[in-house]
C-alpha cells in the first residue's frame, strides 16, 4: 500500500541483528560483493582465514572496492589505489606522503558461526556473537548435510511466511514432501518471548516418497505406516529451523523418542538484500547415515529443486503484493506461525526506534502485549538509521 | 503488505442518528479514497492505555468528501466504542484507509438484503449502488425498537416500498424462510446483523438447498447466545493463572490487559488466530465466531478469545506460551 501524506509504517527489518552474508565455502582471498538490507558490502577472508566486511565504497570516490583488489589483509581501491585495511582505515594514499585521518570506510562486526559468515548492519556497539542464530546443527559433527544460498525476488518476510506454514507443501511440492495430511491434521502454534513454534504430526500416514525412501535407506527394509513430523522454531528476526522426520508407526516418536526414525533438519536464515528481494541460505542436515556423502548431495539438490518450486510462488507472490498496492493480505488460522514471526520482528525493529509516532504504530501491530517499549532516540538518530520522519 | 498504515482524519461532524447511534463524519488530511460498498475502516484507539483498534463499516457510498461511520452506544461494549462515541467535531483521529471484506457482486438477478440493528451500516451503500444500477432488491431492516431504526427515513425516501421495516417491541418479524423461498433461484443475500439473526437466516437459506457462497454476511454485530457475564479464564501454561474476564471486556483483551499474549487478526470471530485450547470448562461455552463448525462447537475444545466467553463459571486454556529453546553453549563461537 502506498502509505499516503502523514501515514506511517515501521522500517521493515531490524538493523541490529546478525545476518547471515555468506556461506563460508564462498569466502576466501578475493573480494565478494553483496548487499545486505540494502547496505552494500564487500567481504573477504584475511591470510589468518577470519572474515571481514567493509562498505563497498570507496571513501573518496565511492567507487566499489570489490572492483580493486586484495592486498594482504587490506583492499586496495581500483581507481586510484586508496588502500584500507579490515578495520576499514585508510592505510595509503596516492602522491601524498601523509594520509587524511579522516579516510575510513565502515567496517562491519563479522562473526563466522555454524557455517554462516554473519554482518551485523546496526550499532556495532551492540554486536554481541552470543546473539548469532542457533543453527549449530549445521556444523556439529552428530548431524551431516549441505546447503545453498538462493536468491529470491521477494520480500523475506514472505520466506518466513512460507517456511511457517507447511500447508504449501501439499500445493507447491505435491511431487515430493507434499501430502494431503499435511492440511487434515491439527497443528500447534505456542510462542515464548523470542521465539515461535508451529508443531504438527501425523500419525498413522503413508510416508511420502522422500521420507520412503530415507527411512528404508537407515533401516534396510520396506518401510510401513509412519508417524510424520514438523517442528517448526522460528527465532527473530529471520531463521527459522525445521525439526522434520519420520518413524514407523507406533515406535514411539510422538512420546519423544525418535530413535527408530530418521530425523532431518531443514535450517533456513534470510537476509533481507532490498525491501524486494532477500539472500535465503539454507541446509539441510542429517542424524543418520553421517558418512554417506551420496546422501548428501543428493538430499542437497532435492531440496534445492524443491526450493525452486518456492522461488517461483514467491516471487510471483511478490509481483503480484506491487501490482495491488491498495490490498493487504487476510490472514487465516494457518498464518498463526507466520503472525507470531512477524510480531517478534515488529517488536525488535520497534526498539529501535526513535520517533513515537512509528512505537505507537509498533504497538498497534503488536496491541496488547502488555508491554511499554522504551525507546530514547533524536532525530539525528532517525537519520543514521534512513527512517524518514 | 506488513503492519498497517493510519492516516490523521478530523472529525467534521457528529449527530445521533437514532437514540443509541451516533453518525461520526470523518475527513482525512490526506483526502477521501473510494471504496465499494461494503467497505470499512479501522480507527485507532487506546483502551485503558493499550493501543488497538476498532471497525467501522462506512455509511452509504463516497460523496469524495468525509467518511462516515455509525457507532452504536454499547452497554457491554470493550470500550472501543465509548472512545470512538466521545469524538467531537475539530478532534483528530487515526484511521486506516477504506478495506472491503463485504463486496457485493455484479450480476446476480435478485437481491435480497436484510439488516438487524446497527449491522445497517454496510447494507446503505449496497442499498443505493443496487438503486443507482437499477438492480432488483429488498431491504429487510430489523429493530428491538422502532426508534432505534437508524437511517429508516432516508432510506425510505430513495427505496419506498423496496425498504421493509421490523420492529421486536411491534411484533413484527421477518419471516425468513419464506423470504428465501420467494428468490430467483440466483438470488444473493446479504447479511449483517446479531449472531441470533445470523444463525436464523444461515440454517434457513441451507435448509433451503441454497449455495452457501450465495449468502454474504458481516460479522462486526455480534451477540452470543446468552448476555454476556463474567467469568473467570485460567491459564494452564502460566502456572495456573486465574484472570477475570469482566463483562464489558472480552477474553483477549483482559488477557493482554495483563501480558498475556495471543495472536489475533480479525477480532470478530472470523480467521481463527486467537483460538486457545480448552482444557478444562465449568458452565457452557458460548461461541459468537464463525470460525468454529458446528461439531467443533460442540467438542468445547477451543474457543476463540476475541468474541467468545464463558457462561457461569470458569474457563482452563492453553494460551500457547512456551519458554524460548535452550542454546547450547558448547558450540558458541567455534569455527565450521
Amino acid at each position: 500500500m502506498q502509505p499516503a501524506a502523514d501515514t506511517f509504517t515501521l522500517p521493515d527489518a531490524p538493523l541490529n541483528a546478525w545476518y547471515a552474508a555468506a556461506y563460508d565455502v564462498e569466502l576466501g582471498r578475493r573480494l565478494l560483493a553483496r548487499r545486505i538490507l540494502d547496505h552494500n558490502v564487500v567481504m573477504y577472508r584475511r591470510a589468518d582465514g577470519e572474515p571481514v566486511a567493509l562498505e563497498n565504497a570507496c571513501w573518496h570516490r565511492l567507487l566499489p572496492l570489490s572492483e580493486g583488489a586484495l592486498e594482504g589483509d587490506n583492499v586496495a581501491c581500483g581507481y586510484h589505489g586508496l588502500v584500507f585495511n579490515p578495520e576499514g582505515r585508510c592505510v595509503f594514499m596516492p602522491s601524498q606522503e601523509t594520509i587524511n585521518p579522516a579516510a575510513r570506510v565502515r567496517s562491519y562486526p563479522v562473526v563466522e558461526l555454524h557455517r554462516f559468515i554473519w554482518v551485523w548492519p546496526g550499532d556495532p556497539a551492540l554486536a554481541d556473537p552470543a546473539l548469532v542464530p542457533d543453527l549449530h546443527w549445521n556444523s556439529d559433527p552428530a548431524w551431516a548435510g549441505d546447503g545453498k544460498l538462493i536468491h529470491v525476488d521477494c520480500n523475506y518476510k514472505l520466506v518466513i511466511d512460507n517456511l511457517m506454514d507447511l500447508t504449501h507443501e501439499t500445493f507447491v511440492h505435491s511431487s515430493s514432501i507434499g501430502q494431503r495430511s499435511i492440511t487434515e491434521v491439527p497443528f500447534e502454534v505456542t510462542h515464548g518471548p523470542n521465539s515461535a513454534t508451529v508443531t504438527r504430526w501425523m500419525i498413522d500416514v503413508e510416508p511420502p516418497p522422500v521420507w520412503r525412501a530415507q527411512l528404508e535407506l537407515k533401516t534396510g527394509v520396506p518401510a510401513g505406516r509412519v508417524d510424520r513430523w514438523q517442528i517448526i522454531h522460528f527465532e527473530p528476526p529471520s531463521t527459522v529451523s525445521i525439526e522434520v522426520g519420520v518413524a514407523p508407526h507406533g515406535s514411539g516418536a510422538p512420546e519423544g523418542d525418535r530413535s527408530a526414525g530418521v530425523n532431518g533438519r531443514v535450517l533456513n536464515t534470510m537476509t533481507p538484500e532490498t525491501e524486494r528481494s532477500c539472500h535465503y541460505f539454507w541446509a539441510f542436515v542429517r542424524d543418520y547415515a553421517l558418512g554417506d556423502q551420496r546422501t548428501t548431495t543428493l538430499f542437497r539438490e532435492s531440496v534445492a529443486s524443491i526450493f525452486a518450486e518456492d522461488e517461483h510462488v514467491l516471487a510471483a507472490q511478490q509481483r503480484a503484493i506491487d501490482d495491488h498496492p491498495d490490498k493487504q493480505f487476510y490472514n487465516l488460522n494457518i498464518d498463526g506461525g507466520a503472525m507470531w514471526a512477524r510480531r517478534l520482528i515488529d517488536r525488535m525493529v520497534a526498539r529501535e526506534l526513535p520517533d513515537e509516532r512509528y512505537v505507537r504504530s509498533a504497538e498497534q501491530s503488536l496491541a496488547a502485549e502488555g508491554e511499554r517499549i522504551n525507546v530514547e532516540a533524536t532525530a539525528a538518530d532517525a537519520e543514521r538509521l534512513g527512517i524518514k520522519l | 503488505m506488513s503492519g498497517e498504515y493510519f492516516a490523521r482524519a478530523t472529525v467534521r461532524r457528529v449527530v445521533d442518528v437514532a437514540p443509541d447511534v451516533r453518525l461520526i463524519e470523518l475527513v482525512p488530511d490526506a483526502g477521501v479514497a473510494p471504496y465499494p460498498p461494503g467497505s470499512h475502516i479501522d480507527i485507532a484507539v487506546s483502551i485503558g492505555g493499550i493501543p488497538d483498534t476498532r471497525s467501522y463499516s462506512l455509511v452509504g457510498e463516497p460523496d469524495g468528501q468525509a467518511y462516515r461511520i455509525a457507532v452504536k452506544q454499547v452497554p457491554d461494549s470493550r470500550g472501543g466504542s465509548r472512545v470512538v462515541r466521545a469524538l467531537s467535531p475539530g478532534q483528530e483521529a487515526l484511521i486506516s484507509a477504506p478495506k472491503s471484506h463485504f463486496e457485493l457482486a455484479h450480476g446476480r438477478p435478485e437481491y435480497l438484503l436484510v439488516a438487524g440493528g446497527i449491522g445497517i451500516t454496510p447494507l446503505i451503500g449496497m442499498a443505493q449502488a443496487l438503486h443507482r444500477h437499477g438492480r432488483s432488491f429488498r431491504l429487510l431492516y430489523s429493530a428491538r425498537t422502532r426508534a432505534q431504526l437508524a437511517f429508516a427515513d432516508e432510506l425510505r425516501e430513495l427505496l419506498g416500498e423496496r425498504l421493509e421495516l421490523f420492529v421486536d417491541a411491534e411484533g413484527t418479524r421477518i419471516e425468513v424462510a419464506a423470504r428465501i423461498a420467494a428468490l430467483d433461484p440466483d438470488a444473493e443475500l446479504y447479511l449483517c446483523g446479531p449472531q441470533g439473526m445470523r444463525d436464523a437466516v444461515a440454517r434457513a437459506w441451507l435448509a433451503a438447498g441454497r449455495r452457501a457462497d450465495r449468502l454474504r454476511f458481516e460479522t462486526f454485530a455480534s451477540g452470543g447466545r446468552f448476555a454476556p457475564q463474567e467469568f473467570v479464564v485460567r491459564a494452564a501454561d502460566l502456572d495456573g493463572a486465574e484472570f477475570v474476564v469482566a463483562r464489558e471486556t472480552t477474553m483477549l483483551d483482559a488477557l493482554a490487559e495483563q501480558g498475556v499474549e495471543l495472536m489475533w487478526d480479525c477480532r470478530r470471530g472470523e480467521c481463527g488466530l486467537c483460538a486457545v485450547s480448552v482444557l478444562a470448562c465449568e458452565g457452557e461455552l458460548d461461541h459468537r465466531d464463525v470460525f468454529l463448525s458446528e461439531s467443533q462447537r460442540a467438542q468445547c475444545r477451543t474457543m476463540l478469545a476475541c468474541v467468545s466467553r464463558a457462561v457461569g463459571g470458569a474457563v482452563t486454556i492453553d494460551s500457547g506460551f512456551r519458554s524460548d529453546p535452550e542454546r547450547p553453549r558448547s558450540v558458541a563461537m567455534q569455527r565450521s
